[in-house]
């Protein structure tokens, strides 16, 4: 699309194909819905809407597309989990608390084009009969929001909202939720219960997805905010066309969130798996900055498992004998890097260079996810302090060497033993660092410290264990 | 070999709605929707919950109950399952534990609770809670019967790795009239929030804060006033949620836990009296799912304190003279003198007002000695008030269905004895058990009218001020027996102390008049020494008690009669189910 011309320094890199980010920082449009029908918007909605529902879930289906909002999950797979013979109202939540560190994707679509959400949504909504959906939107999204009302607006007053849309017989009302600052109202059941004026806590498993019971105990699906997008593409290109596209397991686009050390950090849409996690880094965002080398990639947001740049990795040849690679020649698609033991996640990669502290990047996670823990189950609620107080010691170098160990310890107390996912999001990264830059860690300690109250309860408990008289 | 021996383990299961579930290496069979917890429990392997409670919804966040699960191994589109020598498929162990509270038996399911993979689990959780857990089992009223203390015995490990500082919380927060809260101690089970939303219907309890400084709380401007809230204590694993009553009076091992019924309504709430020596301490609710779920009110369960009091008269109290103050008796010259002076009594001119508070065992030897005396005008006295729609019953007599069986009385004639001692007809009173004029509206100036007025109850009252004599009963802590409630179910009565002072049973003073004053005891044979041989001689007189013995009733007691009424709190939790 030559005719497409982005603002200064927003320009796609010939390796990029934007698909959903088409129209971000593009000079001269504008949220309004004027601009989204100029480049063709709700064209598809008006082509599907005629269509039978059970088709598009099919389309959906066929074309392969998984959410994006870190688990990668089939999406059309999601939607055929509604009872069979289900009498209640479904609901439909748009997931747009995107909270995870590193990931910045949904905020441009709903900021910069949010009637392209508006068409995925309301094709979706279309396709498992909801009637009711709302957008979940995170409280840090105050200027987002006002978009969002006017976008829902704007979409009223052409009849793609609302009663009988289009002529179809049709109806559908979406509302806007705001959250009030809470990551785990990221977790599906979280966000449940919060729009429901409880608790976000999230709910106990089975059921395993809310499409049996969910919002007000009716079957509910959640999408990611991209993955709405996304079946909008879906549609528009055909199931068999899109699946075609990228890596085979996870085919069609990825926006890809860079931030770090790297000299332009910022979004990249590509086809899945089309470049590696080398290509990426060094061509795409130009390299480390000056002087430095890469150190330690996260490759899907701060809870996924942390990779050295230096770990050695064993590939796969097309003709099965193993060859030794690192993370610069994995391939970005979901499932390439989940098998080295993390994983693409939301498409957040974080970059830390020679510069950065180990110890301390960790040290960071930790306040954040015993910070955001629900409080909900014992491992997590307990864990998270812990692991935060053992690693603030590790980096006040107050820490002996068998704390480190006694860290990955918590961390692997934690990891499956919770409620929800969160449980390895917090670990995963205690994994991850302790392990693979565990000197790093052990630098910071020093042996006597084992010996050393470490706390003011201690410290005064001691003077009661030896008396001088 | 016969198609019946040919049958799986599975297709036999499934015929009785059933299914076969391995545990820790034995095979066993439990109905479909079965909880984990519950199936390993009723077989004697042990799960130990902190947040799980039958009768309350699942939380799932304690994450004690965690257990090592196994299914037959997904099977490639097109094969078929095989079964080795016994029938059953080959169990493929996860390596992660799931919470035995929210998952349900499967056919073919494996659970271990032996593995490393359980003990691990357990552990680990019982470290984390130990992490900001203030450790002052010394000074916490819950040890003794502490979750958090037996698990940690049980499953936990003897040292901690925790040396950082403990996140602080708030202590001896007052949140109601009758319960205090202690955040730090609290394992945040929310068994307590649930309790308050789902069975008593009011959203009072919280919780609070983020992460690690999650606690429970009341809503702001809400207090835990409920006169359910000290359920609350109860069903807190640790140590909380604290009775204000009973907090730091006396360590729990050394109580003694009877079972018996509480007798302040119609319900008959299934209780434990928990005593030392001859002293009452605490009385908390027992299981029954017929009469009281898991339930008690508060105002029942603190109403204990009579028992101890004062006010008790622990001897026989006899006014020897008219206008002479009443003076302590011994017992043999007290009951021969009241049997002869019994004896003496016109029957026409005597009434017997008896408290429907009494057993069935003494209510019958009342009617008996009636009988006896050939007294016509007997009857209780009708006690009713408010009902809360959970467990408080209008009926505020705990045994009027038993009155009813047996006296066929129901203080419909208590109006008659009222007028006949106010115009003179009646002369002679005989009083158990009850305050007549507090509770039967007979002033005290038409008591000092009568010629004699027996009275036995086990505290002082304005009846037994005026009372020619008074002989000392006991309360239903001091005595065996039993009632039936509202629903018609009849409940046994355990003795938790000892009858206090020179104090008799009612049951043993009526024995005795009877005996005194008649003579003839064709009415009472000679083996009725007891209560539960009393209640041998009601079960051979009334159909209604027909085949019932004291084993019989046991600790839940037995439907005896139809009486239309039901326990709403009863009735909703059937609903639920």
């Amino acid at each position: 699309m030559s005719d497409i011309i982005y603002k200064p320094g927003h320009e796609p890199h010939p390796r990029e194909t934007r698909r959903i980010f088409r129209n971000i920082d593009r000079v001269g449009y504008t949220p309004s819905i004027d601009s989204f029908i100029k480049d063709g918007g709700y064209e598809t909605l008006k082509k599907v809407i005629k269509t039978e529902p059970a088709s598009i879930i099919d389309e959906v289906k066929k074309s392969g597309l998984r959410g994006r909002g870190g688990a990668g999950f089939p999406t059309g797979v999601k939607w055929t989990f509604i009872p069979k013979g289900n009498t209640k109202p479904v609901y439909l939540i748009c997931n747009c608390d995107e909270s995870e560190p590193g990931t910045f994707k949904d905020r441009f679509i709903v900021h910069q084009d949010p009637h392209q959400l508006l068409e995925g949504m309301i094709i979706a909504c279309y396709a498992v009969q909801a009637h009711y959906a709302i957008i979940y939107m995170r409280e840090e999204f105050p200027e987002a929001a006002k978009i969002m009302r006017t976008a829902l607006k704007e979409a009223e007053q052409h009849h793609f909202l609302g009663k009988n849309i289009l002529g179809s017989g049709y109806d559908l009302r979406i509302i806007l939720h705001r959250g009030a600052g809470a990551y785990i109202c990221g977790e599906e059941t979280g966000l449940i219960n919060s729009i429901e004026g409880v608790r976000p806590y999230p709910r106990i498993k089975p059921p395993f997805f809310p499409a049996a019971i969910g919002l007000y105990g009716c079957p509910t699906i959640v999408n990611n905010v991209e993955s709405l997008c996304q079946v909008r593409q879906v549609l528009m290109r055909g199931g068999e066309a899109y699946a075609t596209d990228g890596a085979q397991r996870s085919p069609g686009t990825r926006i890809i969130g860079v931030s770090g050390d790297v000299k332009r950090p910022g979004y990249y849409e590509i086809i899945s798996g089309s470049i590696t996690y080398g290509e990426l880094l060094y061509d795409l965002c130009g390299g480390p900055r000056e002087g430095r080398t890469f150190k330690a990639i996260i490759p899907g947001g701060a809870s996924a498992k942390v990779m050295s740049c230096t770990e050695v990795l064993k590939g796969r040849n097309p003709d099965g004998s193993v060859r030794k690679m690192s993370i610069f020649d994995v391939p970005m698609d979901l499932d390439s890097i989940a098998q080295h033991g993390s994983m693409s996640g939301s498409g957040g990669v974080i970059v830390m260079d020679d510069s950065r502290s180990m110890p301390e990047m960790l040290r960071n996670l930790n306040r954040f996810f015993a910070w955001e823990s629900c409080g909900q189950c014992t491992p997590c609620r307990e864990g998270n302090p812990w692991m935060l107080k053992l690693s603030e010691r590790i980096c006040a170098g107050k820490a002996a060497p068998e704390d480190v160990d006694l860290l990955k310890s918590v961390a692997d107390n934690i990891c499956g033993r919770t409620v929800c996912a969160f449980g390895e999001a917090c670990s995963w990264p205690v994994q991850a660092f302790t392990t693979k830059f565990r000197e790093e860690f052990l630098a910071r300690t020093q042996p006597i410290n084992a010996l050393k109250p470490h706390n003011p309860e201690t410290a005064e408990a001691r003077k009661f264990l030896s008396r001088e008289d | 070999m016969s198609s019946q021996q040919e049958q799986l383990p599975k297709d036999a299961a499934a015929a009785e709605g059933k299914v076969n579930v391995q545990i820790n290496g034995k095979w066993y069979r439990f109905p479909k929707g079965t909880r984990i917890a519950d199936a390993c429990n009723s077989v004697g392997i042990h799960v130990p919950c902190f947040c799980y409670h039958p009768k309350l919804s699942v939380a799932g966040s304690c994450r004690m109950c965690l257990v090592e699960q196994g299914m037959p191994p997904r099977l490639a589109p097109g094969a078929t399952p095989t079964y080795n020598d016994d029938g059953y498929q080959t169990i493929q162990w996860m390596p992660r534990a799931v919470v035995a509270c929210a998952n349900t038996v499967a056919e073919n399911m494996g659970i271990r609770t032996d593995g490393t993979v359980c003990r691990e689990a357990r552990r680990a959780v019982l470290e984390f809670l130990l992490t900001n857990h203030p450790l002052d089992c010394p000074i916490c009223d819950q040890a003794g019967e502490c979750k958090l203390q037996e698990y940690t015995a049980d499953y936990g490990q003897p040292s901690h790795r925790f040396t950082e500082a403990k996140i602080k919380k708030g202590k001896n927060i007052s949140i109601g009239p009758r319960v205090n809260l202690d955040q730090e101690r609290c394992v945040l089970c929310r068994r307590c929030v649930r309790f308050m939303k789902e069975i008593v219907g009011e959203e009072i309890l919280g919780v609070v804060g983020r992460g690690g400084h999650n606690a429970i709380a009341c809503f702001p401007g809400k207090t835990l006033d409920s006169n359910y809230s000290m359920n609350v204590v109860d069903i807190c694993p640790v140590g909380a949620m604290t009775s204000k009553d009973f907090r730091f009076k006396m360590r729990v091992w050394f109580l003694k836990s009877t079972p018996t019924i509480d007798t302040n309504c119609g319900t008959g709430t299934n209780i434990f009296i928990w005593s030392r020596e001859q002293q009452i301490y605490r009385i908390t609710p027992r299981q029954n799912d017929a009469v009281n779920s898991c339930w008690m009110p508060d105002n029942h369960r603190l109403n204990y304190k009579y028992i101890n009091s004062e006010k008790r008269i622990l001897t026989p109290l006899v006014k020897t003279d008219v206008g002479a103050p009443q003076r302590p008796g011994a017992w043999e010259p007290t009951l021969r003198a009241v049997s002869e002076q019994l004896r003496r009594c016109n029957p026409k001119q005597t009434a017997i007002i008896v408290s429907a508070r009494l057993t069935n065992e003494e209510l019958y030897l009342a009617g008996n000695l009636a009988q006896l005396l050939g007294i016509s005008q007997l009857d209780i006295v009708p006690r009713s008030g408010e009902p809360d729609g959970m467990l408080i019953c209008a009926d505020r007599n705990p045994n009027t269905t038993g009155a009813k069986l047996i006296l066929d009385k129901d203080g419909r004639t208590l109006d008659d004895i009222r007028l006949g001692i106010k115009n003179g007809k009646i002369r002679h009173l005989i009083v158990i058990g009850e305050d007549v004029t507090a509770e039967a509206a007979i002033p005290e100036s038409h008591l000092s009218k009568l010629d004699y007025l027996l009275v036995i109850d086990h505290s002082e009252t304005a009846t037994t001020r005026a009372a020619d004599v008074v002989l000392p009963g006991v309360t239903f802590a001091e005595k065996y027996g039993t009632m039936v409630n509202i629903t018609g179910r009849l409940q046994r009565l355990n003795k938790a102390i000892e009858p206090l002072g020179a104090s008799r049973a009612d049951w043993d003073i009526l024995r005795s008049l009877l005996q005194g004053s008649g003579g003839d005891m064709s009415l009472l044979t000679a083996r009725a020494q007891s209560p539960m041989e009393i209640l041998d001689e009601i079960a051979a007189q009334f159909p209604a008690f027909k085949g019932v013995s004291w084993a019989a009733v046991g600790n839940s007691g037995i439907p005896i009669t139809e009486t239309g009424e039901t326990i709403p709190l009863i009735e909703r939790e059937q609903t639920k189910q």
